[in-house]
């Protein structure tokens, strides 16, 4: 026990020194960077000023940021949404019950915890989630329009349904979400935007002229691809934090 | 040479906290205390990287139709940075929760020295 | 023309459309679908290696409509071809060897998502060699972690989920290193793709502005990406991690998830630096320092080693502190040095996993030594090519290991400095520790079974080639990759000036 002391100490003050020594590092180089805020800024270089510019008439997205994630730089949000989806994977692989083997045991701890028929969580989120929906599916739409976007929509939406599931009741939710539907959705999603940016790839890197139209009028529907990719986003992202909840909440999907 | 480290302030945050989150990650022996860790040091990461982006008096980087004035808006790249950098540390950390999850079912203790040293005295039992 | 441009692009974007279908289909069919895009992705990367040895320039791919400086491309040369090649045919041959371990680790129900997170990692590794954009880099950097953690905890016991915990935050420490590296050089340049960002890297060296934060981003993306490539001092979790998993999924990480890792530094280092600013930096007489130790102590630890997996998962260290030697020597000769060690291991290290798996069948399960002796007689496939990997970590002639050891020595001589005698000094050492652990381990499984007589009959050629023909029938795929792994290892062994050939010209159009 006196050597596991012994090292335990030992390591704890090689972990402070790391860090010490890295914030003191870390310090002196941040004194001597350019400054914060500084409109000359060696970040504010032509490329930000590229996006501003042209990004409204070259992808239709007013917004630059989503005019950048989900065009100039679409590559990297493509693997956004596989960290995202794989985690989903890693955390079925740790988590998922195999079927028929504690289900009844898992069911009556869960049934414990969930709140049964409290009049007041009900009629609250009666006129809530409606509401939360709403907002949700509104960011995502108009997220080449205004700020927003498919992953903040999608994690709204997502808060809809917990708020919804916590409400009712879990039966209620798997209705309409259950393991078919989760897989096909996610499955549909992700296959929708890998092909859409499959081909934008495919025709930008060949110099084909892309078929789908795009125009700055600032419509919700000028910005060609991005409206849908957007949806595509938030889909994936709701029925991922709502099948993550479900994992660690109970371990399974109903059928 | 130049020292900027009072106009750095929002870099000079995102370090104190980068090193909080740090070394809480290394020193924490409670497995959600180090998610936590992590996740302060993550969002440590992505506040150095928002003010990389930021301009005095400049409006968020949502433009109107027609001709543009680059000066008047904020630059959008790293807030779209930042954006990835959430999902993906939102991602690792289900991940990692998931994974104490388990090992709380199975060693019944969230210290990752304790789960260390019961798996020594198991390997120890196995050989004879 | 038109084909081999568009071969890297596709090359990542198909496992991944392959991994999400997997989430539909059912255990044997996504199993099918993996060998399938692995199979035709091997080809077509050898077309392309082949289209670039033939002449064709190394080229810049647009993800979209836009190029440099705005959107974001991927570049293919002659290296990221051979090791999009290399992780390919690894990958195929370790699920091929290691899946009668795959059948009984992972639980039924389980088996789609092990496919995806392999079809997943395969395509963070073939993007961490393609790419030409740094934060593009970093989230596949993130895919592949998160992916290789998963393929650890397909194989569900205690064992692997500590390991895969304690490799998590290892890792994710490195990713946050590597993350604020990235901050850094995009403060000082405003740009994210390589080679914007070296232009921008020359005009600040030239005009003497921001030195001391260059100096500190180099540092933070070598502490970065040693830390995840398991360097010395940062390797505690390595052992645990490759030794616990499944044998296919210990193949795979020991022999491809470290070296995109390193591959990855290296083109940081070549395409974002430049040469220019890399020779004489301190950081990489760091790194070599630590990479002899690395050789050293790696070595030292696999000596006292009683456990076979655990044994190869030390020798791994020590292995990586070559390729670390060999970047640290700061000459193109060490580099180069560097690249041959990462192909010779990543084929030798999945060779040694899966004949290990073989050998721990042959003994009911266990890889203990002690129930491992007389394995090599038991399952002579496995045997031989465990033999044969002995050969060729040791670094005898006509094995591929023996290339390794030759371009290194050569390399650190010709530095002509102190870094030469240690890493000379180091090699020698590190080779003798090398062969005693691996001719011990040799000797015991060809050894006497203990309290057994030995049996005559098992030792006549009939009584052996009996034996050979039943296993043939019973797991005809894990001996054909065992066999494609030693024809793979000789081949680099006599014909290993195909391999540098395709290494040199790699690295002078590097830049």
């Amino acid at each position: 026990m006196l050597k596991g002391t012994r090292i335990q100490t030992l390591y704890n003050f090689l972990s402070i020194a790391f860090t010490m020594l890295l914030i003191g590092i870390l310090l002196y180089t941040v004194s001597e960077l350019p400054a914060v805020g500084d409109p000359l800024h060696p970040a504010n270089n032509e490329v930000a000023v590229h996006y501003l510019v042209n990004g409204a008439r070259e992808t239709g997205a007013l917004n630059a940021v989503t005019a950048m994630i989900l065009d100039y730089r679409a590559f990297d949000t493509l693997g956004e949404l596989c960290v995202l989806f794989v985690s989903a994977c890693s955390v079925f692989i740790l988590l998922r019950v195999d079927a028929g083997r504690k289900e009844e045991e898992v069911e009556a701890i869960d049934r414990r915890y969930e709140p049964k028929d409290d009049p007041i969580l009900n009629k609250a989120f009666l006129f809530l989630i409606p509401a939360v929906f709403l907002f949700g599916v509104y960011i995502t739409l108009t997220g080449h329009l205004s700020p927003g976007g498919g992953f903040s929509g999608g994690a709204i939406i997502a808060a809809g349904l917990l708020l919804y599931l916590n409400a009712f009741g879990l039966e209620s939710t798997e209705r309409f979400m259950h393991r078919i539907r989760y897989r096909r959705l996610s499955c549909g999603a992700l296959g929708f935007y890998f092909i859409a940016k499959g081909y934008s790839f495919f025709v930008g890197a060949n110099g084909i002229d892309s078929v789908i139209p795009v125009s700055d009028k600032g419509n919700i529907l000028s910005a060609g691809l991005i409206m849908p990719l957007n949806i595509c986003v938030a889909i994936v992202v709701s029925t991922t934090i709502y099948a993550i909840y479900l994992m660690f909440r109970k371990g399974w999907f109903n059928i | 040479m130049n020292n900027y480290i009072v106009t750095n302030l929002p870099e000079v945050a995102a370090i104190v906290l980068f090193g909080i989150g740090c070394s809480n990650l290394l020193l924490a022996r409670n497995l959600v205390k180090k998610i936590i860790g992590l996740n302060i040091m993550d969002t440590a990461i992505y506040l150095f990287l928002a003010a990389k982006g930021y301009v005095e008096n400049a409006a968020a980087p949502i433009v109107s139709s027609g001709a543009v004035d680059p000066d008047l808006y904020v630059n959008p790249v790293p807030s779209g940075l930042v954006l990835t950098g959430i999902v993906v540390s939102v991602s690792v950390t289900a991940v990692l929760l998931a994974l104490t999850v388990r090992l709380h079912e199975e060693f019944h203790t969230l210290d990752i020295d304790e789960i260390v040293h019961q798996l020594r005295v198991k390997d120890r039992e196995a050989a004879p | 023309m038109s084909l081999l441009y568009n071969i890297p692009a596709f090359s990542i974007l198909l496992p991944m459309l392959a991994g999400v279908i997997c989430l539909v289909l059912p255990a044997r069919a996504s199993r099918r679908v993996t060998n399938t895009v692995i199979v035709a992705l091997a080809v077509l990367s050898f077309v392309l290696l082949n289209g670039f040895l033939e002449g064709a320039t190394p080229f810049t791919y647009r993800m979209g409509h836009y190029g440099a400086p705005i959107g974001n491309e991927i570049r293919a040369g002659e290296l990221e071809a051979a090791m999009a090649a290399l992780f390919l045919v690894v990958m195929m041959l370790s699920l091929m060897g290691g899946r009668n371990h795959l059948r009984s680790d992972i639980g039924r129900s389980k088996v789609n998502l092990y496919y995806i997170s392999v079809l997943f990692l395969l395509s963070s590794m073939l993007a961490l060699s393609y790419t030409n954009d740094l934060f593009t880099a970093y989230v596949f950097v993130e895919i592949n972690t998160v992916t290789a953690c998963g393929i650890i905890i397909s194989k569900e016991d205690g064992y692997t989920l500590a390991a895969s915990m304690r490799y998590l935050i290892m890792s994710l420490l490195g990713s946050g290193l590597f993350l604020i590296g990235i901050c850094l050089v995009y403060g000082l340049t405003g740009h994210l793709l390589m080679p914007n960002i070296q232009d921008a890297v020359i005009l600040l060296v030239q005009d003497g502005h921001y030195q001391a934060p260059l100096q500190v981003t180099i540092a933070l993306f070598a502490v970065g990406l040693a830390l995840k490539s398991a360097l010395w001092p940062f390797h505690s979790w390595l052992a645990d991690a490759h030794s616990s998993a499944s044998a296919a999924s210990s193949a795979i990480l020991s022999g491809l998830v470290l070296k995109s890792f390193i591959f990855l530094m290296i083109k940081i280092f070549f395409r974002t630096v430049g040469p220019g600013l890399m020779t004489g930096h301190a950081i990489l007489n760091l790194l070599l320092v630590f990479g002899i130790l690395g050789m050293l102590l790696g070595s030292v630890n696999a000596l006292f080693e009683k456990d076979i997996k655990r044994m190869l998962a030390f020798s791994s260290v020590s292995q990586i502190g070559y390729i670390f030697c060999g970047v640290g020597l700061g000459t193109i000769a060490g580099v180069s040095a560097a690249l041959v060690q990462v192909v010779v291991h990543a084929v030798t290290k999945a060779m040694l996993f899966i004949a290990a798996g073989g050998l721990m069948d042959a003994s009911g399960g266990r890889k203990d030594f002690k129930a491992l002796q007389g394995a090599g007689k038991r399952d002579v496939v496995a045997g031989a090519a465990f033999a044969v990997g002995t050969m060729s970590m040791i670094g005898l002639p006509f094995f591929a290991g023996f290339i390794t050891k030759l371009t290194l020595v050569t390399a650190a001589a010709g530095t002509h400095d102190w870094r030469a005698y240690i890493s000379l000094g180091a090699i020698v050492l590190s080779t003798i520790l090398t062969a005693i652990y691996y001719i011990r381990v040799l000797s015991l499984i060809f050894g006497r079974e203990e309290g057994e007589e030995a049996d005559p009959e098992v030792r006549s050629r009939s009584a052996l080639l009996a034996h050979l023909h039943k296993q043939l029938s019973m797991d005809t795929e894990y001996i054909l990759a065992s066999l494609a792994f030693i024809v793979i290892n000789l081949w680099i062994g006599l014909r290993s000036d195909d391999l540098m050939t395709i290494i040199n010209t790699g690295l002078a159009t590097f830049q």
